[in-house]
């Protein structure tokens, strides 16, 4: 399984996080892994509807300190 | 009203739909509005097509405005963090990763006397209003 990688998008206000993750995702192979961070709490609710709308696998999300880690695995 | 529709590995997703979203207002919260309704709707596989007028249109012509005026506070919160992505930014996303159409009014274009050299790189050809009405009949309408 390759590495999970960290998209860190602390301190940026909505839509940024999701566009950040959209970017990167866009690019990667099916199965790739990312990790989010976030600070933007409209996101919290935002990522994971669109995980769910496009199709890809949400794998957790939690807050650290202050900061959402939402991890997420492309499925197609 | 979304329509879910049940996808070849058993998956209920939202049908992409047709979203077309009007730019008249050259003022920055409602520049910002509309682009963060393109971004995250091209994004999430919706088509969406936008259309830029009027005051709009100022800002994607070289040569003219960059920064567009705050109607109010939010507009002014919006300028001093640089946490939040710009109106331009947003309507490059929305191309970029969900392929949304951003096309000039041709009046507009006409009026400012640009050539297809000074519009911005993002924008379309410049399109009537007609057609745009009619493509977008019966799709969902959004106007900023």
């Amino acid at each position: 399984m390759s590495e999970i990688r960290i998209i860190d998008a602390r301190d940026t206000f909505c839509p940024g996080p999701l566009m950040e993750l959209i970017s990167y995702m866009k690019r990667a192979s099916v199965g790739d892994e990312f990790e989010l961070l976030s600070t933007d709490k409209g996101s919290i609710n935002d990522i994971p509807e669109w995980i769910k709308k496009v199709g890809h696998e949400m794998l957790s999300s939690e807050q650290v300190e202050g900061v959402w880690h939402i991890k997420v695995r492309k499925a197609k | 009203m979304p329509r879910e529709w049940r996808g070849a590995d058993g998956d209920n997703r939202i049908m992409s739909r047709k979203i077309y979203v009007l730019c008249v207002s050259g003022t920055r919260e409602k520049l910002q509005m509309a682009a963060m309704v393109a971004s995250v709707a091209a994004a999430s596989g919706d088509e969406v097509t936008v259309f830029f007028s009027m005051n709009a249109m100022l800002y994607f012509v070289k040569g003219r405005d960059t920064e567009a005026p705050a109607e109010g506070e939010f507009g002014r919160l919006m300028a001093n963090d640089k946490g939040v992505p710009s109106f331009k930014q947003l309507f490059t996303y929305a191309a970029e990763l969900g392929d949304a159409k951003l096309l000039p009014c041709s009046m507009a274009v006409d009026l400012l006397k640009a050539e297809e050299a000074d519009l911005d790189p993002l924008l379309g050809p410049p399109t009537g209003l007609t057609r745009f009405l009619s493509d977008a009949e019966g799709a969902q309408l959004f106007t900023f």
